[in-house]
């Protein structure tokens, strides 16, 4: 039996990296009895899958992993049992019990939205609320994205689905979360500046995750997707 | 486009917490190497209220926190610590380079891993020292704390600085920077030195007034009551104490009773990888070997074994509440754990059922050894390791090191047809009376084991085909409260000599292809050699050393042996004098006035019978008389 866990992750946790929370995770279910299913073979390791690596620095309230178990009582009592060994920082929101042959958490995801907090209160940029909407108003938003390996550019317009001044100071983001069109919000800030012609770095703000999104339309919709949070899945289907 | 579920459900949860506060800011956390070495907040850490406590100890392992959470003896006291309610004893390890340079710009204190609060607020700073070439570090610990670093310059207000650890047997070439040493297992005193400092405290005694007292609690060192001197050779001529009423011995602490003492339950488990990422069970304290090159095995003399049902009890507890997936044993010499069998079996069992890995210490190789390896590890992965420590039987009776030919040899050939086919073989090199021909001996040993791989595994059997030998050599240092404290240690062009004549041994070998060979530094050892049998004239070198940058010294990417050097050459001290010399049956010893158990006149017995190559038999077989027996407990016959 599957399931889908939803945790938040924050405060002095956002400096733990992926690998860790995994490992992380590992133990807190062995501490909390958790009749989890292992794979076969000389080492045997749970069967566990996060849905996205969240990077340092980051804080949360949208992180999902899947968990196979052999059995279980009732998800509100795995939900009890997890936060019971959780640390400050990381929290259980929400254990659902996926149907048979539904995707994993990592090949679900399509979007994520995320809520940029400046660390001052505000940014340096007059009518916030405009200029985004200006800024994404453009018919395309070419974004040149360099890693070691590759030069690729990018129009990060195709992979923003929302974004406004939820208030003075605070910025709320939708954008493709998916493995082939993964869009950072720092990525989208750093092209914003140049919009203004004010550099923002990426430490004058906090970044949580708000939720992470997958899309009952599916990839054949022509440009309409349908998100629902990825434990809606369950409900959905 | 659902735009409203998106802001809806972001808005439904909204997570708004007190948050821990963290000494490094934000900016700094996301530019060192692994935060999570600098932010407490682990599972099982303590955190208390400060208002409600009346000690804060800081307690410090000086290397890395990957290191430094690996040590078993912090995790224990930090848990007695903190099972009493009036002390709240948290963690701290160094700094790494990259934030150690950034503190220093900064002028940012050292911390504590739990509070987040400065270490130079706490009223002690216990500082474990379970190697030499830590030195350097506890300087910059104190350093970055901004706790002067010669105990002598600390006023009233700073914490108490203390050393423990198997180091502090021979206390004498940091003394300068420790307010006291505490010798010994740490369970039995530090609950009467607390409340010694509380008493102190609320007469309010000075910080003089608490060493005075403290000096007078079994196994409590206060180096700065005391004074040496030296004679015209260099040699000790005696050693003076400030007050009459001061100890002229002190005698180590030791635990009687390994069942009923105090054992961590709930060990802290860090967020990253550390060396030692398992579950760690103690099973005894001490070794009935006696090999006469290992100061463990004297001074954790006399051998102590815990309970069974007990060791089974905490598995179950420990695994519990961490969450590790794998367990190991903890002893110097597992195989002469009476009850091995036993808590094995149960192991195996218990843990199997769990998915739970058991990695097994170097265990005697036989064919129970290899049965219980076969159940728990993938035999086509591991590798086996014996530790003949000297390449000929001669030099073997020597070191009173009880393994024979014979038995490495039948060890392999079980080995071999159990599927192994790979050894590691450890030696020492430098060792009393070793002559070109027990050097050979190491080739020859290493050849031997190759030659019945191919005699034991028919050809069609061999997976691939090969067998993989790999033997190590280290270079010996003679330790204090060791038969060898007397012997002279070889120079490192000897060392290099002695490495160099190996390999040439191994490559003269018909199964040479299959034989690896792997040297030891000797720079390091050298410098290791010194602050073994150090005295207080080091300290001024040690301090030199890190004002021009030495830090990390056991880390051979940052050793800087040419700074060293020049900080001897400059500070007038002889490395010679430390490492080379032979030292006269009568020498006074820097360390002569701490007694572990194990007395003066057998150290010297046994330095006599290795220099005629005569072996002594272990404790189990017949009693040597060594001293220990006056603890009263544990193999010792007079205990029961």
């Amino acid at each position: 039996m599957k399931v889908r866990i939803k945790f938040a992750k924050y405060g002095t946790m956002k400096y733990i990296g992926h690998l860790d929370m995994m490992r992380f995770f590992q133990k807190a279910v062995r501490r909390a009895g958790i009749d989890v299913k292992y794979s076969e073979g000389f080492s045997p390791h749970q069967i566990m899958s996060f849905a996205a690596p969240l990077g340092v620095g980051l804080e949360s309230t949208g992180e999902y992993m899947d968990l196979e178990v052999l059995t279980m009582t009732s998800p509100q009592e795995m939900m009890q049992m997890l936060n019971q060994v959780m640390v400050e920082g990381v929290e259980i929101l929400s254990v659902t019990v996926l149907p048979d042959h539904a995707k994993n958490a990592m090949a679900s995801v399509a979007a994520a939205s995320y809520r940029l907090q400046s660390k001052t209160g505000s940014y340096p940029v007059d009518n916030l609320a405009g200029k985004l909407q200006n800024f994404l108003a453009q018919d395309t938003i070419p974004y040149t994205k360099e890693t070691k390996k590759s030069v690729v550019e990018l129009d990060l317009k195709q992979g923003i689905y929302a974004l406004e001044a939820e208030k003075e100071g605070t910025i709320r983001m939708m954008v493709n979360a998916s493995s082939g069109g993964n869009l950072k919000p720092g990525m989208i800030m750093e092209q914003f500046g140049r919009f203004v012609g004010t550099e923002i770095p990426p430490s004058a703000y906090q970044i949580t995750k708000l939720e992470t999104y997958t899309d009952l339309a599916g990839a054949s919709s022509d440009g309409q997707h349908s998100f629902v949070p990825l434990d809606a899945v369950a409900e959905c289907s | 486009m659902h735009i409203q579920e998106y802001a809806g459900t972001a808005s439904n949860i909204h997570v708004e917490v007190t948050m821990r506060k963290t000494a490094l800011r934000e900016e700094i956390l996301l530019k060192v190497e692994k935060p999570a070495r600098y932010i407490g907040n682990e599972v099982n850490s303590v955190v208390k209220d400060k208002s409600a406590v009346a000690v804060r100890f800081a307690m410090c392992f000086p290397d890395v926190y990957e290191i430094g959470m690996s040590h078993l003896g912090i995790q224990i006291l930090y848990s007695l610590f903190n099972s009493w309610e009036d002390v709240w004893c948290e963690r701290v390890y160094s700094p790494w380079v990259d934030l150690d340079r950034i503190m220093r710009e900064e002028k940012i204190p050292l911390f504590a891993l739990e509070s987040q609060e400065p270490v130079k607020e706490m009223d002690f700073l216990g500082i474990t020292l379970q190697y030499e070439m830590c030195y350097t570090n506890i300087l910059q610990i104190l350093d970055l704390a901004q706790i002067p670093l010669l105990a002598a310059e600390r006023g009233e207000d700073m914490p108490i600085v203390i050393g423990g650890g198997p180091c502090t047997y021979n206390p004498e070439p940091i003394a300068d920077f420790f307010d006291l040493f505490y010798i010994g297992e740490g369970e039995t005193q530090y609950r009467r030195l607390l409340d010694w400092y509380l008493a102190n405290k609320a007469k309010g005694g000075s910080r003089k007034d608490f060493l005075r007292g403290a000096a007078q609690i079994p196994g409590i060192y206060v180096p700065q009551f005391y004074e040496e001197t030296y004679r015209e050779d260099g040699t000790i001529l005696s050693r003076r104490k400030q007050y009459d009423d001061l100890p002229d011995q002190i005698r180590k602490e030791i635990v009687t009773d390994m069942t009923s003492v105090h054992y961590p339950l709930k060990p802290v488990v860090p967020f990253i990888k550390v060396t030692q990422d398992r579950v760690v069970l103690e099973i005894q304290r001490g070794c009935i070997r006696g090999c006469r090159f290992c100061q463990a095995g004297q001074i954790y003399r006399p051998v102590r074994e815990r309970d069974v049902d007990k060791l089974k009890e905490y598995a179950v507890e420990m695994l519990k509440n961490t969450g590790h997936e794998e367990i190991s044993l903890s002893s110097l010499s597992s195989s002469d754990y009476s009850r091995l069998d036993e808590l094995l079996d149960f192991l195996i069992e218990d843990c199997g059922q769990k998915h739970t890995n058991i990695s097994l210490p170097s265990l005697r190789i036989d064919a129970f050894s290899l049965d219980v390896m076969s159940k728990v590890q993938d035999v086509k992965k591991s590798s086996l390791t014996f530790a003949p420590e000297a390449g000929s039987q001669r030099l073997r009776d020597v070191i009173n090191k009880g393994l024979t030919e014979e038995v490495i040899l039948k060890g392999a050939a079980l080995a071999f047809e159990g599927g192994w086919t790979r050894v590691k073989l450890y030696f020492m090199l430098g060792l009393p009376t070793e002559t070109e021909e027990d050097i050979r001996g190491i080739g020859e040993l290493s050849n031997k084991i190759a030659a019945t791989f191919f005699e034991t595994v028919p050809k069609e059997k061999r997976v691939n085909g090969k067998v993989q030998i790999v033997a190590s050599t280290s270079f010996f240092i003679p330790k204090p409260f060791t038969p060898f404290q007397w012997a002279p240690m070889c120079t490192k062009e000897t060392f290099l000599e002695k490495a160099y004549q190996t390999k040439q041994g191994i490559m003269q070998q018909l199964n040479q292809k299959s034989i690896k060979y792997n040297w030891h530094e000797a720079d390091v050892s050298v410098l290791e050699g010194v602050f073994a049998r150090g005295d207080r004239r080091v300290a001024k070198v040690i301090l030199e050393a890190y004002r021009r940058g030495c830090l990390f010294d056991a880390w051979s990417e940052y050793y800087k042996n040419d700074v060293w050097m020049s900080c001897f050459e400059d500070c007038g001290v002889d490395i010679g004098f430390y490492t080379t010399r032979e030292r006269a049956d009568n020498e006074l010893f820097p360390w002569d006035f701490l007694d572990c158990g194990v007395t003066k006149q057998f150290l010297l017995r046994e330095w006599k019978k290795a220099q005629e190559g005569v072996v002594s038999p272990n404790c189990k077989a017949q009693c040597q008389g060594c001293g220990a027996g006056s603890f009263q407990c544990g193999i010792c016959p007079s205990a029961s």
